[in-house]
């Protein structure tokens, strides 16, 4: 088929067709601000040779204008074809169609690094990035040293630099388009993100380049993309602070690039292209003797707990405090109170199974579950028993009171109200499966989880308001928060519901399942999984703020406390990272895995682990 | 209830006719204030979201390019009362009329998704969409904005604040800088959103003073917009809804002139929607109208 004039309305090329009875165009590759971008068959030639056609579609409508934009465009093209550089496509054609404009240029095969980013699992190599730093340092230079006037490329960012079959790089999109978006009011000038301040004032010299390419390996090292960042807030983002494997040499030369005012960044290409050789004589990278940078340091090795108290066996579950005494189940039956400043023994009571909740306390009364299927309530003083209610299963949720009722959970597939006054039996609601997830108690409704994956909102007469069904367990703990509940699930999720009819407001992709409960504060919600990660996340905007990597699953929860995270992990570590920044301040290694959650009380901490022992820590 | 409703459509019927005499006597009851009280005397659960909107040209704009959407409702049975509502603000821009049509094209577009993926479930067996979250459609809605701008308005492009009422939570779509403002009953007005100005970035970084950001050239130049750059980059978010108190969503043509606690304070003289939208219009053309204004005021009556 071939073109004429008027066929040409804002629709793309398809397969097939033919341009100036030359070009048959196979298939887009890529889309941009100004029309396609297409692979071609160049059938001039017999061999197949194929071009990559770029496509412009001018939107100005008058005649003069119009002329001079194609004016304009024709000189740009002319200078482009007098290029040659590995790292640049060769331009072999332009020509106009209607309001079209074509640019026939070398078919690069490969994907840009835009696509590289997109399906990433973990950061590229130091050593990858810094050689294609080079490259694209040496490319800017050869155009920046251009005569008459310097070339500013004004467009660096990932999808304007191709990674070659070769693992080379090379430039494409010569903003050659740019000339047609012309006589906009109120539009947006470079790309947001790797644009520096600069560029917006309207300069177009070699610092503009500098900039962006520190912005686009800035990119690259840490995975952050700028675009989804306020501008030029590249300092708030420290790249050893997000990926700690890249040398600080590496980062140095990043960052300088990235100074705010155009004069502290490097004279120019070249300069930087030196200093990044540099880099990689020191760090050996180019030599390829790269030696593996240094873990992260476990800072505060000698972090001590205050004291310890051992039981008879593994802590599984997790200790409340109240009035000076510190409450605790174990696994060798008994509930444990011990004197918080010192861990000296109260009393312990002893009941037919392991406990592997929360005790809650409520008027000088001690309610936990046990897996002998019952609910004790005993008295915090003295550990006599005040009442006990029988469930039909193992009790592994943790009680909640409100209104006067105890809430829990029971193995038997029921939630339980029992009235505090009596232990008996308000109503159970039916979850049709075990209930492990504590429940959570609003002024209007209760809400918990069940192994099956449902998620149940009752009211306090029992009767369900909504359902949510999740793919898989919700054994963590529901919280609730500004009107939403969030819980993790074993289906790998972190869910929001409203609170008032179920509606997901947003889901969170976690690397595995999660049975931790959520913490939040201040819109931050702070969780665990079986990635072995702890997460922070913005609960407004459900973006991951920062993630600490265990060694092993975390199944426990996280605490914060005042400006810190506290939480176990089943390397048998606890940890204490910054709240705000998601960095280790100090981690104390427990003989066996931990798998309960903590409490804290004004400056101290406490933590169960199954190394039997009970931990007391200074905040 | 039928005896309430009747009186406030009276009263709007006549409060229209003095229009032409006193521009804007407050009328004695006016109808938030009926819902209110209906919601006291039956002492019921009671949700209903009373929403009124506004566009006005201004004073010195000979065209419009600003675009908006206003919808609200309630699905009330013995289980649950669910109020739903889809507000939307877009100011076009670009020429040869583009910034008309990529507001008009936001709107209509974020409009009929958010509907379709909604609404429609609301009536089925499970009264909620099961398979995406509120955030995933907003961002499907968004994505489909963007594509549509783009080729209905090439070049052109616009701000685009959507929000989404479902129940108290409140799902907000940002892009420009268009605003949703939070105002409670007493007095405190917050901005929801962050405008992606570029001149406002500078001034935050303590590159430009106050002064110099209210005069410089690239005042209305905008690093984020929709229909503008490969994909939309729009901030997200979920918060929940003012209560006591108001959603406001508005254009620069309101926020531009009539400042923060001139808008609170206009917004809470009045318990009506309708009646505060007007007078903000009133106050951005007083203050010059330099620009189009649009406005959307949504308060939950429970
Ligand atoms: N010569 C080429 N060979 C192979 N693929 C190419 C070539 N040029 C461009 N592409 C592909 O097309 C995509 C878009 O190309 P390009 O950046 O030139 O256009 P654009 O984005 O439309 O321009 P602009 O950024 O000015 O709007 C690139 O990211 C790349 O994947
Ligand atoms: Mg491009």
């Amino acid at each position: 088929m071939d073109f004429k004039e008027g066929d040409l309305k804002y629709s793309q090329l398809k397969q097939g067709d033919l341009l100036l009875d030359r070009y048959e165009i196979q298939e887009i590759v890529g889309m941009g601000g100004m029309g396609a971008v297409y692979r071609a068959r160049d059938k001039n030639f017999k061999a197949i040779r194929l071009v990559a056609i770029k496509e412009m579609i001018s939107q100005v409508t008058d005649p003069i204008v119009r002329k001079n934009i194609f004016q304009i465009f024709e000189r740009e093209a002319n200078i482009l074809a007098t290029l040659r550089h590995p790292a640049i496509p060769r331009i072999y054609d332009y020509f106009a169609i209607g309001e079209r404009a074509y640019l026939v240029l070398e078919f690069i095969h490969g994907k840009n690094l835009e696509q590289l980013l997109s399906e990433t699992q973990s950061f590229f190599p130091e050593e990858q990035v810094l050689s294609w730093a080079v490259e694209l340092c040496d490319v800017l230079d050869y155009l920046h040293a251009h005569k008459p006037e310097p070339i500013i490329f004004r467009d660096v960012k990932p999808s304007n630099i191709m990674n070659t079959l070769q693992n080379h790089v090379a430039l494409v999109d010569f903003g050659i388009a740019k000339v047609f978006e012309s006589g906009q009011r109120n539009t947006m000038v470079g790309t947001q993100g790797y644009s520096p301040p600069d560029q917006y004032r309207g300069e177009a010299t070699p610092k503009v380049d500098i900039y962006a390419l520190g912005a686009t390996l800035h990119h690259l090292l840490t995975l952050r993309d700028p675009q989804l960042e306020a501008p030029f807030s590249f300092g708030e983002r420290l790249i050893s602070e997000i990926n700690p494997n890249v040398s600080k040499e590496f980062s140095a030369v990043v960052e300088r690039a990235l100074e705010y005012k155009p004069e502290d960044r490097y004279e120019s290409a070249s300069e930087m292209k030196e200093a990044l050789i540099n880099v990689a004589r020191k760090t050996g990278t180019l030599l390829h003797l790269s030696i593996p940078s240094a873990q992260p340091t476990t800072r505060g090795v000698g972090v001590k707990p205050l004291w310890s108290f051992e039981c008879e066996d593994e802590l599984r579950g997790s200790p409340n405090y109240h009035e000076g005494t510190l409450f605790i189940g174990c696994y060798d039956n008994n509930l444990y109170a011990l004197d918080a400043s010192n861990g000296q023994f109260r009393w312990k009571y002893p009941t037919d199974g392991g406990i592997p909740g929360k005790p809650a306390i409520l008027e000088g009364n001690v309610y936990f579950g046990s897996e002998d299927k019952r609910l004790h309530v005993v008295s915090a003083i003295s550990g006599k028993v005040i009442w006990t209610y029988y469930t039909e299963g193992p009790v592994r949720s943790s009680p909640r009171i409100a209104e006067g009722h105890v809430f829990i959970g029971s193995d038997d597939g029921y939630l339980h109200a029992v009235s505090t006054n009596n232990g008996r039996l308000s109503w159970k609601a039916e979850a049709g499966s075990p209930v492990r997830s504590t429940p959570f108690v609003s002024d209007e409704y209760v809400y918990f989880g069940s192994e099956a994956g449902d998620f149940t909102c009752v009211d306090f007469r029992g009767d369900p308001r909504w359902r949510y069904k999740a793919k898989r367990a919700i054994t963590s703990s529901p919280i609730l928060a500004d009107g939403a509940v969030y819980f993790g699930s074993m289906d790998s999720t972190l869910y929001a519901l409203d609170a008032n009819s179920g509606w997901v407001v947003w889901r969170f992709r976690l690397g595995k399942g999660s049975i931790s409960t959520p913490a939040i504060q201040n819109n931050f919600l702070y969780t665990g999984a079986a990635d072995h990660i702890i997460y922070c996340i913005d609960t407004r905007s459900a973006k991951e703020m920062w993630r600490y990597t265990t060694d092993h699953q975390v199944t426990g929860s996280p605490i914060v406390h005042r400006d810190a995270i506290y939480c176990g992990s089943v390397d048998g570590g606890f940890y204490c990272l910054g709240a705000a920044s998601g960095r280790l301040r100090w981690r104390f290694q427990t003989g066996k895995p931990i798998t309960g959650t903590p409490v804290a009380h004004e400056d101290m901490i406490f933590i169960g682990s199954t190394d039997k022992r009970v931990y007391a820590f200074l905040a | 209830m039928k005896k309430f409703l009747k009186r406030f459509r009276r009263k709007k019927s006549k409060s229209k006719a003095d229009k032409q005499g006193t521009a804007a006597t407050a009328p004695l009851l006016d109808e938030a204030q009926v819902w209110d009280f209906v919601g006291s005397q039956r002492g019921a659960k009671f949700n209903h979201l009373v929403a009124a909107s506004a566009l006005d040209l201004g004073q010195r704009r000979e065209n419009n390019e600003d675009a908006l959407l206003c919808l609200s409702g309630v699905l009330d049975t013995t289980s649950n009362s669910q109020p739903l509502g889809i507000y939307i603000v877009a100011d076009g821009m670009g020429g040869h009329r583009n910034g008309e049509i990529a507001s008009e094209t936001a709107v209509r577009t974020v409009g009929n998704h958010l509907i379709s993926k909604l609404y429609k479930p609301l009536f089925g067996p499970e009264p909620r969409p099961t398979n995406e979250s509120l955030r995933e459609i907003m961002e499907s809605a968004v994505d489909q904005a963007h594509k549509a701008v783009r080729k209905a308005a090439p070049g052109g492009g616009c701000t685009l604040t959507a929000a989404l009422v479902v129940g108290t939570q409140l799902v907000i779509a940002h892009l420009g800088d268009s605003r949703a403002y939070a105002i409670t009953r007493d007095g405190r007005i917050e901005a929801l959103t962050k405008d992606h100005s570029l001149v406002k970035r500078l001034q935050e970084m303590g590159q430009l003073t106050g002064e110099e950001a209210a005069t410089h050239p690239q005042k209305s130049v905008l690093y984020r917009a929709l229909g503008q750059g490969d994909t939309a980059q729009a901030d997200i978010f979920n918060s929940s809804l003012p209560n006591p108190g108001f959603l406001l969503i508005c254009s620069d043509g309101l926020w531009g002139v009539v400042n923060e606690d001139d808008i609170q304070r206009i917004v809470n003289a009045t318990s009506s929607p309708f009646l505060a939208c007007h007078h903000l219009v009133e106050a951005a053309n007083a203050a010059g109208g330099p620009d189009n204004i649009s406005v959307v005021l949504v308060r939950l009556v429970n």
